[in-house]
């Protein structure tokens, strides 16, 4: 589904990722962890298109398609989504036009009309009630005000109505209580499934506790050191970097 | 730049005010000796040029070198009119070019108490009447251009509203600007006495031909005795080569309440003036403003509250959108007489820059001779907010859709104070449809205003927004 091969980034002349090399398949959940400054959240920004990352080498393909030559909007459209490590508030764009605007651009890149106003809002309200939002939530200012933990649920309730076939999701369980850790965890199993594919960032074992992955990679200096399943993880919350660090420069 | 025509500025006009003169009807003396004066003064001063502070950042030499003629009738296709006309149920007087429409007005659903006449009308009736009143706030020494409009003013309308009459249904007067071979003006009164706690809604309309290219002169003048509480709108559709020279002053007494919305979406070059002096403790005033200026429109806005008493409200929040090569100017000024203690001034614009080349002066002006008040101003210019932007793209927004829903989100703050739900929607559609139309967010919005009313209708869920 996502390839990533030899990915070199750069940001301002400086190098972040240098060789990165990565595969998610098809009903996998993938975690990257890795220290502060490792290039975890360069990676999730690189595949969503943000400014300001020049990729000097290297190759991202989407299902076969060349992810670094498409719009960022046609990424979204072809099923892959970023959920935001700091979601961005939008003062007057209420939650609802946006849902709407990227269902119905999602539905045009797939040469379907736009979705019926009763089948939208069914939905929509399906996904507010599963992750224990209010259905104020909806006419309000995207993320305005929003708490913290609100702020990441919105990011999940987006993925839920736009039901992407890779999200990405960038540190999603910071600035989370263990209540909503919970809800947003839910919310990802929910979209867990043979079609779909989950890749997170995070610094925490805790997240991978309620959302568990297929498989764990270290991100050292720019590169994948070290991959496993769902134990690597553990290995690194109780005996953290150094040892991937020594194992992998010897 | 040479300035032929500097030596007789406004001659033009004189020479058109003189011929009129010969061919009208014999009217009042009062009406004939304000004329007279009315052309004396602008004789004396001619049309400001960038010296005259007030008109700095206004060139109105594109009003001054014109060639306009006057209507002579009010013809226009029943068929176009309805498709300008705003969609609301209202008491409506229409002029097409400056000049009365009677088969585009209707004034049936007025209650007892209330009257909505076109000036001529209420002139024949009891010109008296009228004369006590028009003219008493906007003098002809206020600008030029109300002096012009004291020259040339014949039609217009009236409206009374007795002590404790409610007007429910929004009151609209239209001015229509047609296309034609010879640009024409009109020099429009509008006239509102609303008695002591009446209440009424008041929308000004102005739209057209697209191809028209007219210059419209409005002097607008409202008194609110103690507690009357009007709401107008402005609302500004004009063609874009319209000229638009507006003013509108107030004059509120003791527990009034005046809330005015100037919408400008229209029109080369539109200039309105907005005044209200709060004359009496509790008196209120609040001004909201959206220009939204494309091409190379020049859209100017000056404000004037004048706390002439203690304890009296003023709250103002101007939003402009500006792209292309479009100028806008915002000058809101605030003055706190001596004594006027105990009161309350707030005020707010803020600014968007769709490009490079568009530009905006505001200035915030705060004159405060009492001690014991309550103010605030600020005035913020800015671009759209990429993180936005690029936040809405990774949701599959195209990017044309995404800046356009950020800039109808900048517009909404003041959008949301407007209570006319149909003035509301057209201003949001007509915002979206404004937009370069790769914007294209009329769809957007009309599905958006749908599913709202979907949302109300879902049964067994509780909305608490």
């Amino acid at each position: 589904m996502l390839e990533v091969k030899d990915l070199h980034v750069s940001v301002d002349g400086k190098e972040i990722l240098k060789g990165l090399s990565l595969t998610v398949n098809a009903g996998e959940v993938h975690a990257i962890m890795g220290p502060n400054g490792a290039g975890k959240s360069t990676l999730s920004s690189v595949i969503a298109g943000k400014d300001g990352y020049e990729v000097t080498a290297g190759s991202i393909t989407f299902e076969g398609r060349d992810v670094l030559e498409m719009e960022i909007e046609d990424r979204a459209r072809a099923g892959l989504l970023l959920g935001f490590q700091y979601p961005v508030e939008i003062p007057g764009v209420k939650n609802i036009y946006l849902l709407k605007a990227a269902l119905n651009a999602q539905r045009a890149a797939r040469g379907e009309g736009e979705v019926p106003a009763p089948e939208f809002m069914k939905r929509v309200k399906e996904k507010l009630a599963f992750m224990k939002m209010d259905p104020s939530f909806l006419q309000r200012a995207v993320n305005e005000g929003f708490s913290g933990g609100e702020k990441k649920r919105n990011e999940i309730l987006q993925m839920l109505v736009l039901e992407p076939r890779l999200a990405m999701l960038d540190e999603i369980d910071s600035g989370l209580d263990i209540d909503a850790l919970k809800v947003v965890a839910e919310g990802v199993n929910s979209l867990r499934s043979e079609e779909r594919a989950v890749l997170m960032v995070t610094h925490y074992q805790r997240l991978l506790d309620y959302i568990v992955p297929d498989k764990v990679h270290v991100l050292l200096d720019g590169r994948i050191v070290k991959s496993g399943d769902k134990d690597l993880a553990l290995e690194l919350e109780s005996r953290g970097y150094e040892w991937v660090q020594e194992e992998s420069a010897a | 730049m040479s300035d032929k025509t500097q030596p007789s500025a406004g001659q033009r006009f004189l020479d058109r005010l003189k011929a009129r003169d010969a061919v009208r009807g014999a009217e009042p003396t009062w009406i004939a000796a304000r004329r007279q004066a009315a052309a004396a003064r602008f004789e004396a001063i001619g049309f400001p040029d960038k010296r005259v502070e007030q008109w700095k950042y206004t060139d109105v030499r594109r009003i001054r070198d014109g060639e306009f003629a006057l209507a002579d009738d009010a013809d226009f296709s029943p068929a176009q009119a309805a498709a300008l006309t705003l969609p609301i149920e209202a008491v409506r007087l229409s002029f097409v070019d400056g000049v009365f429409a009677p088969e585009l007005s209707d004034t049936g659903a007025l209650p007892a108490g209330a009257s909505v006449e076109p000036l001529t009308r209420a002139l024949s009736d009891n010109h008296e009447a009228v004369g006590a009143v028009l003219g008493r706030l906007t003098g002809v020494e206020f600008s030029p251009f109300a002096a012009l409009n004291t020259a040339f003013a014949e039609e217009g309308a009236i409206i009374r509203l007795a002590p404790g009459t409610v007007v429910e249904t929004p009151i609209l007067l239209q001015f229509l600007s047609r296309a034609g071979e010879q640009p024409v003006m009109s020099h429009p009164r509008v006239l509102i006495q609303a008695g002591a706690r009446s209440q009424a809604t008041v929308l000004e309309h102005y739209v057209g031909e697209p191809a028209a290219a007219n210059f419209t002169n409005v002097v607008a003048e409202a008194v609110l005795e103690r507690g009357a509480l009007l709401t107008h709108y402005t609302l500004q559709e004009s063609p874009l080569d319209d000229l638009l020279v507006r003013s509108l002053q107030v004059e509120q007494g003791r527990d009034s309440r005046f809330t005015s919305f100037t919408v400008n979406l229209g029109g080369a070059l539109v200039r309105n003036d907005l005044v209200a002096d709060l004359n009496a403790q509790g008196a209120e005033a609040n001004y909201y403003g959206l220009f939204f200026a494309q091409g190379r429109q020049h859209v100017d806005n000056h404000t004037l509250v004048n706390h002439n008493a203690p304890l009296t409200f003023s709250n103002e929040n101007y939003k402009g959108v500006l792209g292309d090569r479009a100028r806008g100017v915002f000058n809101g000024k605030v003055v706190v007489k001596r004594d006027s203690q105990k009161i309350e001034a707030h005020q707010s614009n803020a600014n968007l820059l769709l490009s490079d080349r568009a530009e905006i002066d505001t200035k915030p002006e705060l004159e405060i001779y009492a001690d014991d008040v309550k103010c605030s101003h600020g005035a913020t210019t800015g671009q759209l907010d990429e993180d936005a932007v690029f936040a809405l793209r990774t949701r599959g927004i195209d990017e044309q859709t995404a800046r356009g829903l950020l800039t109808l989100a900048f517009a909404g703050e003041v959008m949301e104070q407007v209570g006319l739900d149909a003035v509301a929607e057209r201003v949001e559609l007509t915002v979206a449809g404004k937009l370069p139309e790769r914007f294209n967010l009329g769809g957007l919005v009309e599905a958006a205003l749908l599913d709202e009313q979907a949302f109300e209708e879902v049964p067994g869920h509780d909305r608490n927004d």
